[in-house]
């Protein structure tokens, strides 16, 4: 096999001391990030960043692998420990390991969801190695025309998954798409929203948009209305599980990481759906159904996988056809282009050796992973009581670090607290964030394969759709768009509890992103407050129906 | 008119339809300031892209608008340390982004160090801790070592200012 002996060269690369250090320190600090209350995988990531910029770049991707891992993991355990889960992905875990938790079964959840963790890891990043290569060989012969509607398609099936209203999500990404205007028009030289500032001539970069609609969007919301009491932590042992637990475990863990997989590498939001369906599998198929709403360890052993499963499962798609799916593999992007590489199907034949690198330390990471963590989840746990004070004052001290870095220069900062004020009015008002860093991200690329597509027809719209594959991207498209008038004529009335709404939801586009976004419950960025119960009810679901 | 000001109460939504038109607009006067006689590669010019985002914008604005008219509402996002019961605390926001300001007007006159310290001293007081001997203690202990890792081990670009040379 070919990508095996790439893997096997990535290995040699990886394993040297000095690199090996790094995925250590990678696998540590993204922990160390990612357990903080309210900072999910895409701040971690995108605020440790600038950590990156003096490395060269396959020390600076061991790094980050090591960040991106740690961070999901370290996530996963303050959902089960504080129930604040960092991102919509670890709502699901959240449900059955803080009841897990706070019946004095913390250390069982820790251990399943560690261990969880690495199976779908291990699973998950082999699948990569042999698909990515498939893909990229099926990606080197489509057209900018195909292109241009497989990044509509992320464009759409982002913005209809992830929120609970579609006009919201399409308002957000056109703020991103907007965003991702400034600068140089490459094609023609003409300055576009620059308002005659020099430091706008080459846009406004990734990594900076990231930091302000994540930390500083996310800091000034909390200020505006900060709990004033501490938060209930459920203190912790090493994580350890018996045998009966493991038994309990494994059948979930494979099942999470088929339905993860498959689900991180189409663009549908990450990971919310297959946690969502992972969790409601179980449910169904337990042989304790009377544990769950209690902590049953189902509940969280097949989410917790599903969720690394998709995030294996995104990269494909970010390093084979240089496509994000979720807002960290969009922020990884961003690291990318930062170190001059261009994504895309060309990526694994330039850069063969970074790619295979990066995968290689994706193995290492995974198992440092476990490692450490399931004697460490004592100390992280400590970590959850950092005073609120400091823990934003961090924040923001960082996200200022790493917004200077980028140019090393001041206005960039400027640009951060604007934009970040605009994050915090989306958080005010209910608009999601992830449409508009993918609309960052991929709207200038997207304009690039639309003009390159137009050029090629001549300027005929014709040619937009003269490919099987681009006429059968519009037309999933319009069934994504169109799902909600089906959803209003034919399941009208008929009430159900969310999870079964988007079990229901999802499992009847057959794989394809289900695109009733309000017919999905309300999957808050941040989590429930309190104790999410199955039964919660979104009170206006209805919102955009007549 | 009691009507419509009845309609209005409680709808400050409606001003981030205004503020998605106003973007729109904005979009579409830059897109007519482009000028278009410059040699263009292909059929589609630096304009087209712009003016459908500018479109975009002001019929999201307005479907928004209708939305929010017929009583619907984006929900505010929630989280542990996020307690929605009460009012905004407009204070700590403008105390926040004023110590974010100071650390913007400094870093390149004093450097990093200070200005960083500044910074997250400020934040922290902002946020309400008031240990006036901790605070500090921490604010420099990150400054100078966030420095110290960043600018000398990594190589990162900060600005080291008034104490250049001696650290």
């Amino acid at each position: 096999m070919d990508a095996l002996s790439d893997l096997l060269n990535g290995f040699a690369t990886a394993l040297t001391p000095v690199n090996i250090a790094y995925a250590c320190m990678g696998v540590i600090l993204g922990t160390a990030i990612g357990v903080l209350p309210g900072i999910g995988p895409s701040m971690s990531v995108a605020l440790l960043l600038p950590l990156t910029f003096g490395l060269d770049p396959t020390a600076a991707f061991i790094l980050f692998a090591g960040i991106y891992y740690g961070s999901m993991y370290g996530g996963s355990t303050t959902s089960i420990l504080l129930n604040t889960p960092g991102e919509s992905s670890a709502v699901v875990t959240a449900i059955e390991g803080n009841l897990m938790a706070k019946g004095g079964r913390a250390s069982q959840a820790l251990a399943t969801a560690a261990i969880g963790s690495f199976v779908a890891g291990l699973i998950g990043t082999a699948l990569l190695v042999f698909t990515a290569p498939i893909i990229v060989e099926f990606a080197v012969n489509i057209g900018a025309a195909d292109y241009f509607a497989i990044m509509v398609l992320a464009f759409v099936a982002v913005t209809s998954v992830l929120g609970s209203s579609r006009i919201r999500g399409f308002a957000s990404l056109a703020i991103g798409l907007m965003i991702g205007l400034v600068g140089i028009d490459l094609q023609s030289g003409q300055q576009r929203l620059t308002f005659g500032i020099p430091q706008l001539a080459d846009g406004i970069d990734v990594v900076v948009v990231a930091v302000a609609l994540f930390a500083i969007g996310e800091t000034l919301w909390v200020a505006a209305h900060l709990r004033r009491r501490p938060p209930d932590i459920i203190p912790t042992g090493r994580a350890w599980m018996s045998r009966q637990d493991l038994s309990r475990s494994w059948k979930p863990w494979l099942r999470g990481t088929g339905l993860g997989f498959p689900f991180g590498a189409i663009p549908a939001g990450g990971a919310e759906i297959p946690t969502f369906l992972s969790y409601v599998t179980e449910k169904r198929l337990t042989k304790h159904p009377e544990e769950f709403g209690r902590g049953a360890i189902e509940g969280v052993a097949g989410p917790e996988a599903s969720n690394n499963a998709s995030a294996a499962g995104s990269l494909v798609t970010m390093l084979a056809l240089g496509l994000p799916t979720s807002a960290t593999a969009a922020v990884m992007l961003a690291a990318f282009q930062g170190f001059g590489i261009q994504p895309g199907p060309l990526l694994l034949e330039r850069e063969g050796d970074l790619v295979w690198a990066l995968i290689a330390s994706l193995f290492i990471g995974n198992t440092l992973l476990l490692v450490l963590n399931l004697p460490l989840a004592p100390l992280w746990a400590k970590l959850l009581k950092t005073p609120r004070p400091y823990l934003y004052a961090g924040i923001l001290f960082f996200a200022s670090l790493g917004a200077y870095a980028v140019n090393a220069q001041t206005i960039d900062l400027i640009i951060l607290l604007v934009i970040g004020l605009l994050g915090f009015m989306m958080r005010r008002y209910g608009l999601p964030v992830v449409p508009a860093i993918i609309g960052v991200i991929l709207g200038p690329r997207a304009e690039l394969q639309l003009r390159r597509a137009l050029q090629i027809s001549n300027g005929e719209l014709s040619g937009l759709v003269d490919s099987p594959l681009a006429i059968i991207i519009y037309v999933v498209i319009l069934l994504v768009l169109l799902w909600p008038l089906v959803n209003r004529f034919v399941l009208r009335g008929r009430r159900r509890g969310p999870l079964e709404a988007a079990a229901v939801g999802a499992r009847d586009t057959d794989g394809a992103p289900p695109p009733g976004a309000e017919d999905r419950p309300r999957v808050p960025a941040d989590g429930p407050a309190e104790g999410p119960s199955p039964d919660e009810r979104p009170p206006d679901r209805d919102r955009e129906r007549p | 008119m009691s009507s419509l000001a009845q309609r209005l109460r409680g709808r400050s939504e409606l001003g981030v339809c205004v503020f998605l038109a106003g973007l729109g607009a904005l979009v579409l006067w830059d897109a007519s300031q482009t000028s278009r006689n410059l040699v263009q590669r292909g059929p589609v010019g630096p304009t087209a892209i712009p003016i459908g985002i500018g479109i975009a914008l002001i019929v999201l604005a307005v479907l928004l608008a209708r939305d929010v008219l017929r009583g619907g509402h984006g929900e505010s996002e929630t989280g542990e340390d996020v307690d929605l019961s009460h009012p905004s605390d407009w204070r700590t926001v403008l105390l926040l982004i004023a110590a974010y300001l100071v650390n913007v007007a400094l870093i390149e006159r004093l450097g990093w160090p200070i200005s960083g310290a500044l910074l997250f001293w400020g934040a922290a007081y902002a946020l309400g801790s008031r240990n006036f001997v901790r605070d500090p203690l921490i604010a420099f202990g990150l400054s100078f070592l966030s420095y110290v890792v960043f600018a000398r081990q990594l190589g990162i670009g900060l600005p080291p200012g008034i104490l250049e040379g001696i650290i």
